[in-house]
């Protein structure tokens, strides 16, 4: 790690560099994980607008005070806001600085040969000595073959009093470095993912299509930099959509299962090709997925004017609200005309019930499935306001230029009606019948070119992390001192900085082997230390 | 997938049962380890020698005689020894301020008896609790984890096999066996009391081979963080106490039981060590996580709540590793920092699923 003195000089440039090297420092960078840590954490608290817009906007009205500030620091968009940017700038700057000088001093180790013996071999907690008779020389050999075969990199050392060095472990270092240069591979692939990828959401009702082009989709996020020609030409028709519901047990009415069934297309004009699109498995066509994100039902009516001319017929989308599919939706008839023929738009509002109940407290849903389906409607007639050229929520009616149609007592007029049932509307201004029952799947449509980029950098992180932490980085030392009368001294010992139980093992093994080549002298005295690992600092 | 049949009701039912025999059996055990602490406090004979000559024959116990002294300034050879066997003896020690303890039940035969009953009791609990998970898996023909019921059991279950384990591969951490038999009890009493549901299919969201993959790991690395969080809490404690002996003030009520853990040096080996080994794990989870994500909603990160704080586990896991290898954080700080990181998770866990909702609700289906 880089040492930060005082800064040095009055300078500009002495302040930069004393400023660099605190960046990347450690210790700097230990304080930055901590403050990604906190950053991340307002997002998860306040709702996120891109995330979920509806929670975000109901949030500003129930904290009118609180909102405007939080708007300022950005929590409403936390993970876009510059605060947060640039506490991970600082930390991937901090990253690369200590990355580099790291793999320049990695590749001058990888070069050099293992350092040398300590003096002392035997003040190294872990070490074992003996007395043997025999030739320096063939002993310092015989060391270094032993070591080279249990895959150390060696290094023998005829001169002064002979000794032979071995270091292993080399790739914790690598494992250390790629793991760390990983992550800025995972940082491209997350940049690359919002500036070229594109998302979109679309709502397909059974028997309809989708191409693939923007003006299609319901929903259209595209990254910074994607274009509108980087939509890969493809398109799908929804042929039929099928839910399982559990009819038993306490979960009665929980999903086990849907199934969107697909013709699709790829290319302009290719063959059509059928595919079952379920939750967790996504259609892939044209470098894109096609996820099932949601479904609902379309009650299909058919609305008759004054004249008793069909004013609009179809299937219409209700939003589901609850997990018995107790679903909302409108029907807009903006071309209807009264009994003299006059412009008068109809509108319908209400909600469908795939199995109805009806308690004291209202109208329920007790199923998801269409066991029982009822709808309840009721009407309005006047300016949908269509024309206006205000953008309109296709899913709620805008009755400010309209009337509530209402009953003889002055009550809102309503009616609930089964499949086949008509609802005549008072004053002879028209009719609604409910035909049938239709249903609709919700489709992500989502293109990411860097999911490869992310998923290898992630492979390697992981690789790298592993090696970083299991590959244990340690030195082994064989030194042979000449006595008098032909004997020599052996001492064998073993430097680890993690200070685990394994390299004091080692040690023990080698000297083992290497005892049993040149036996301990009966005569000497036993100097045989219970090797015991040794505990260091790490720097 | 049709609803239960009567055999998966059957299996259901026993998979309750065991559970509460588990319950049961783990209450014994934890007052079993909690006598062997009283017990173990209680003797005042000393026996050195004769302490030292058995000890080879229980290596999982570390119950040998120790006198206060030795435990105190304990830097002689022996004293080395009593946390692990011979040949993986913690060198450390030499320069610790102080030695191992005497683990939990001191110098106390009848303590060590107690202590042997409370590792087999905890034993057997794990195996009901064992089979009370794989019953509820075979009940519903799916990995036991798709409710915040069957996750807080399989996590429990991790925490008590890693404390098992440990033993299993001769560690001796039998003193571990209150503070974690406290914290699977916890967990458990909250499973049955507040968040049991009855075993039941999947939602669609959760039908992916992923979900064994990715929350198992997330399980795993749970059960394991959890037992090094313990370890450091009682670092934590020994740590004070050893500061405070060695400034010479006198030794508080409760220091009969900070004696006789594992030196403050060893607790925070241990406890780093632990981390270190499941914190790819834990990587890998977050990552398997993304790759379902990406399977499952078209994008591999979306800063939903749960991933958001999968993600602060992770960078303060990652800050807890930094520390110990940074000069001026290592020791107290980066235990503070380690029990952060696991707060973290914990808080995904409960916090997360119950206070914030998003796409990982467990049971809600993603309906837009
Ligand atoms: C994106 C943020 C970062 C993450 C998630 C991260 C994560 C990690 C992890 C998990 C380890 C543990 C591996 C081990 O213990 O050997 C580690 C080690 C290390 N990191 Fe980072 N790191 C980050 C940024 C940095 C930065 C900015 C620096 C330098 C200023 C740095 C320097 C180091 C060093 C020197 C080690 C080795 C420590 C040792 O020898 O034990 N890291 N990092």
């Amino acid at each position: 790690m880089p040492q930060v003195g005082e800064p040095k000089g009055l300078g500009p440039v002495g302040w930069l560099r004393w400023g660099w090297r605190s960046l990347t420092m450690m210790r700097t960078a230990l304080v930055l994980l901590l403050l990604l840590a906190l950053a991340a954490v307002p997002g998860s608290l306040v709702p996120q607008e891109g995330r979920q817009p509806a929670q975000a906007a109901e949030f500003r009205r129930r904290y009118p005070d609180l909102a405007p500030l939080l708007d300022k620091l950005g929590f409403f968009d936390v993970y876009a806001s510059p605060w947060f940017a640039a506490v991970y700038l600082l930390l991937f700057i901090s990253l690369a600085g200590c990355i580099v000088p790291r793999t320049k001093q990695y590749v001058r180790i990888l070069r050099s040969r293992p350092p040398t013996a300590p003096s002392r071999l035997d003040r190294l907690p872990q070490h074992v000595a003996w007395t043997a008779s025999s030739d320096r020389g063939e002993a310092l050999l015989t060391a270094g073959d032993l070591l080279r075969r249990r895959r150390f990199r060696v290094a023998v050392d005829f001169e002064g009093n002979g000794s032979v060095a071995g270091e292993k472990g080399y790739l914790r270092e690598a494992g250390n470095l790629v793991f760390h240069t990983a992550l800025f591979g995972l940082l491209i692939a997350l940049a690359g993912g919002s500036l070229f990828g594109t998302t979109g959401q679309k709502l397909v009702l059974e028997g309809e299509s989708f191409t693939n082009t923007v003006t299609q989709y319901d929903d259209f996020t595209p990254g910074t930099l994607a274009s509108a020609d980087s939509l890969q030409p493809f398109g799908f028709r929804l042929k039929g959509f099928s839910a399982t519901y559990q009819r038993s047990g306490p979960q009665r009415g929980t999903a086990s299962s849907f199934v969107a069934k697909l013709s699709y297309t790829e290319g302009d004009g290719g063959r059509a090709r059928d595919a079952l699109v379920e939750v967790n498995k996504p259609l892939e066509v044209g470098g894109s997925k096609v996820f099932l994100v949601g479904h609902g039902y379309a009650p299909v009516v058919t609305v008759r004017d004054g004249k008793g001319e069909v004013a609009w017929q179809g299937p219409a989308a209700f939003l589901p609200q609850d997990g018995n599919l107790r679903s909302v939706g409108v029907v807009k008839a903006p071309d209807a005309r009264d009994r003299n023929g006059k412009r008068d738009g109809l509108g319908f509002s209400g909600f469908f019930l795939p199995t109805v109940q009806l308690t004291k407290d209202g109208w329920f849903s007790s199923f998801p499935a269409p066991d029982d389906p009822v709808m309840v409607l009721t009407a309005y007639h006047g300016d949908l306001g269509l024309d206006s050229g205000r953008p309109q929520n296709v899913y709620q009616l805008d009755s400010s230029g309209m009337t509530q149609f209402r009953k003889a007592d002055g009550s809102p007029f309503a009616q609930a009606l089964r499949p086949g049932d008509r609802m005549k509307l008072p004053g002879g201004a028209g009719s609604l019948t409910f035909d049938g029952i239709k249903q609709w799947a919700s489709f992500q449509i989502a293109r990411n070119p860097s999911n490869s980029t992310a998923l290898w950098s992630s492979v390697a992180m992981g690789l790298g992390l592993c090696a970083s932490l299991f590959i244990r980085r340690r030195r082994v030392w064989v030194r042979v001192e000449p006595l008098l009368g032909g004997r020599v001294r052996i001492v064998v010992a073993g430097l680890d900085p993690g200070g685990t139980e394994r390299t004091a093992e080692e040690v023990t093994e080698l000297a083992d082997e290497l005892r049993e080549r040149f036996p301990a002298l009966r005569t000497a005295t036993p100097d045989v230390n219970t090797p015991e690992p040794v505990h260091q600092e790490q720097k | 997938m049709s609803g239960t049949s009567l055999a998966d009701q059957n299996l259901a039912q026993l998979a309750n049962w065991l559970m509460y025999s588990a319950i049961a059996v783990y209450l014994l055990a934890f007052v079993a380890a909690c006598a062997e602490w009283a017990f173990g406090g209680s003797t005042k004979v000393v026996r050195v020698s004769a302490a030292a000559s058995s000890a080879q024959q229980t290596p999982v116990a570390p119950s040998r005689g120790r006198t206060r002294s030795v435990a105190v300034d304990g830097a002689t050879g022996s004293s080395t020894q009593v946390l692990a066997p011979p040949a993986a003896t913690s060198p450390e020690e030499h320069r610790a301020p102080a030695g191992d303890g005497s683990g939990a039940a001191g110098d106390s035969p009848r303590a060590d008896l107690v202590g042997r009953i409370a590792v087999a009791l905890t034993v057997l609990g794990l195996l009901l609790h064992f089979g009370s998970v794989l019953a509820r898996g075979l009940a519903v023909s799916r990995p036991p984890w798709g409710n915040m019921y069957e996750f807080s059991t399989a996590f429990a279950l991790m925490a008590s096999a890693a404390y098992v384990g440990l033993l299993a591969a001769r560690k001796p951490v039998r003193w571990l066996g209150v503070p974690v038999l406290f914290s699977v009890l916890l967990t458990l009493g909250l499973a049955v009391s507040v968040l049991y549901v009855d075993s039941a299919q999947l939602v669609p969201a959760l039908h992916s081979y992923w979900l064994w993959i990715h929350v198992s790991a997330a399980i795993i690395s749970g059960g394991v963080f959890h037992t090094a969080a313990v370890v450091t809490v009682l670092y934590l404690f020994r740590d004070r106490w050893e500061r405070e002996v060695a400034a010479g003030r006198v030794e508080g009520r409760t220091a009969g039981l900070w004696r006789r853990l594992p030196s403050a040096r060893t607790l925070d080996k241990l406890a780093y060590r632990l981390t270190g080994l499941v914190f790819p794990l834990w990587t890998f989870a977050v990552i398997a996580g993304a790759v379902w994500a990406e399977a499952a909603w078209g994008r591999y990160w979306g800063w939903d709540p749960k991933e958001t704080w999968a993600f602060i586990t992770w960078v303060a896991y990652a800050a807890y590793l930094h520390a110990r290898a940074t000069a001026g954080w290592k020791g107290r700080r980066a235990a503070v920092l380690g029990l952060v990181a696991f707060a973290t998770f914990v808080f995904n866990y409960y916090g997360v699923n119950i206070l914030i909702t998003g796409l990982h609700s467990y049971g809600g289906l993603p309906t837009r």
